[in-house]
């Protein structure tokens, strides 16, 4: 078996994504390649090369991989993933815009989202927004696959030391370019890796207050924030903090929902987490079926005191 | 410009659903089925832009079963001229084969835009789009919050990770659409009485030369592991205690 995973990263450094898949194709066993598609990206290539479990790192460096444009770097990936048994993803944005195109110019089916892996071929993925878990056998000669980081432990990111090889640049297809990017800044803890998630739903009221509200408590607990759709919907915080079948999946040791009603499409994105705690007015919200612990109170007094208390 | 669209027919978005006690799928008898909602957003885009005058004639394609006519009519009931129905089994496709029939449907109409949910609520593979602009050599503008056209080109903004990124890409090109696009419409009486009489087409894949059996098969289907019940806290002094000697987790 040989296996090539796409790395993610910023050019600058290795996105922790990439260390979860590294972790499911060693469940998959075989040799593992890890392929750096960026422009400068050097670091990113050396920092692969240190993983645990990687033996070799392939590095395409060119400006045409340096916005991670899924027209040119599907077409890198097709060309040199045509001779491995499986090429991996993280389910990032970017795992999901890019790898399908691969999977399509090699013509082969692609399964998203792998929370299991069953045997080199066989692998379980979530359905209709999480409510089934489907068992997947593929009959390609190539598996493709992205993989829900947070249903794989990372592997180190030290202790190996394997090679960097340059990789022939398959150039721009020449029909797309880059414009412009807005990313939004945080001192927060990423939010699909922290270990707890302050997240807030419609109940917090708006923007305003979700900030006067939840900013104490995360920052105590050293939270990372997340919201519902609900609250993104209404603008009281930016899109890139929603968790759901729409948004972010995360699985954190501790998941704090504050006026969050628990619709399903909010539930596809949280219910792994360890722990959950629910604190709403409403004592019949969704919610409670799936916390661990819930409140019921108005949230304005309930988490100001539950600051003051831990 | 022609416009094309893409819609599924899927279950409600509200409705919960249930594994079957043989582990062969998910029980869809008797339960509601509706356009997947980011179809909707992708039908109402293009609605917008014929209003707009970019666009001139929207073709709405669906392949599935029979009933997907429905969803065909509601697409046109909220402005897409034309419909297409390739009747296929739904539970032999794959994405891959999807792309496949769609782009046989784009070979014919031609079309400048291609737009298509960023992914369907019941499969959540999210790959139709990407797969159908690898098929046939176009840009793909997948998540987009914002589409603006302008000449030969698009710009479309993508909602990532890290917050948004615009792209411009050469037409014809595919646009994956993602919830904040904007807000479907709903159908208004006699839009729905002339959608009955709009063309519709009927198709197989066999017409496009597209062999529907995908290479994923699926074992089984099971229910997720339930979480065990958990307990009311009566105060936060309660939950501090919970969450520091029980769960541990503080």
């Amino acid at each position: 078996m040989s296996i090539l995973v796409i790395a993610e990263h910023d050019n600058k450094a290795l996105n922790g994504a990439t260390l979860n898949v590294v972790a499911a194709a060693q469940k998959i066993g075989g040799d593992i390649t890890v392929l750096v598609a960026g422009s400068g990206a050097q670091a990113v290539a050396d920092e692969a090369a240190k993983v645990a479990g990687v033996s070799k790192v392939l590095l395409a460096d060119d400006a045409a991989y340096a916005n991670q444009l899924a027209e040119n770097v599907a077409k890198l990936v097709a060309s040199i993933g045509a001779g491995y048994s499986h090429i991996l993803a993280a389910s990032t944005t970017t795992g999901k815009n890019v790898l399908p195109r691969a999977a399509a110019l090699l013509d082969v089916s692609m399964i998203t989202d792998i929370i299991a892996v069953d045997g080199p071929k066989t692998f379980k993925r979530p359905i209709y927004a999480g409510n089934a878990i489907a068992t997947v056998e593929s009959g390609e000669s190539v598996v493709v696959g992205t993989v829900r980081g947070t249903a794989f432990d990372a592997v180190a990111a030290e202790g190996g030391s394997a090679a960097v090889e340059a990789a022939t640049s398959t150039g721009d297809a020449g029909i797309s370019k880059f414009i412009s990017e807005e990313i939004v800044k945080s001192e927060r803890p990423e939010l699909t890796a922290a270990r707890i998630v302050v997240s807030g739903g419609r109940g917090v009221g708006s923007g305003e207050n979700y900030h006067k509200v939840l900013d104490p408590l995360a920052d105590k607990l050293g939270a990372a924030q997340g919201a519902s759709r609900a609250a993104v919907d209404a603008g009281f915080v930016p899109n890139d903090m929603q968790v759901g079948q729409t948004g972010k999946i995360v699985a954190p040791d501790l998941y704090i929902a504050v006026g969050i009603s628990g619709a399903i499409q909010h539930l596809a994105g949280m219910k792994d987490s360890k722990v959950i705690v629910a604190i709403n007015k409403d004592e019949e919200a969704p919610i409670n079926a799936v916390a661990d612990y819930w409140l019921v109170g108005d949230l304005n007094t309930v988490v100001p005191e539950l600051v003051s208390k831990i | 410009m022609k416009a094309l669209v893409a819609v599924k027919r899927v279950v409600d978005a509200n409705v919960k659903v249930r594994v079957k006690p043989d582990n062969s799928g998910v029980d869809l008898t008797n339960v509601k089925m509706s356009i997947n909602p980011f179809c909707e957003i992708a039908v109402e885009e293009a609605v917008r832009l014929k209003e707009k005058g970019t666009v001139s004639e929207i073709v709405v394609v669906s392949i599935g079963p029979k009933e997907a006519q429905e969803q065909i009519r509601s697409a046109m009931a909220l402005g897409a001229d034309r419909g297409i129905l390739v009747e296929a089994d739904d539970s032999q496709l794959g994405a891959l084969e999807v792309a496949k029939i769609l782009k046989g449907v784009v070979d014919a109409e031609q079309p400048q835009l291609i737009l298509l949910g960023k992914q369907a609520i019941d499969d959540d593979s999210n790959q139709v789009g990407q797969m159908l602009g690898a098929l046939l050599g176009a840009g793909q503008g997948t998540f987009a919050s914002e589409v603006k056209v302008e000449g030969d080109k698009v710009q479309v903004t993508r909602e990532i990770d890290g917050g948004l990124q615009t792209v411009e890409l050469a037409l014809p090109a595919i646009i994956t659409t993602d919830l904040r696009l904007n807000e479907p419409r709903y159908a208004a009486l006699p839009n729905i009485m002339k959608a009955r009489k709009k063309p519709l087409d009927t198709k197989s894949p066999a017409d496009f030369g597209v062999n529907p059996a995908t290479k994923l098969k699926t074992v089984k289907v099971e229910a997720p592991a339930e979480r065990k019940a958990g307990v009311q806290v009566k105060s936060v002094d309660e939950l501090v205690e919970k969450l520091k000697n029980e769960a541990k987790v503080i």
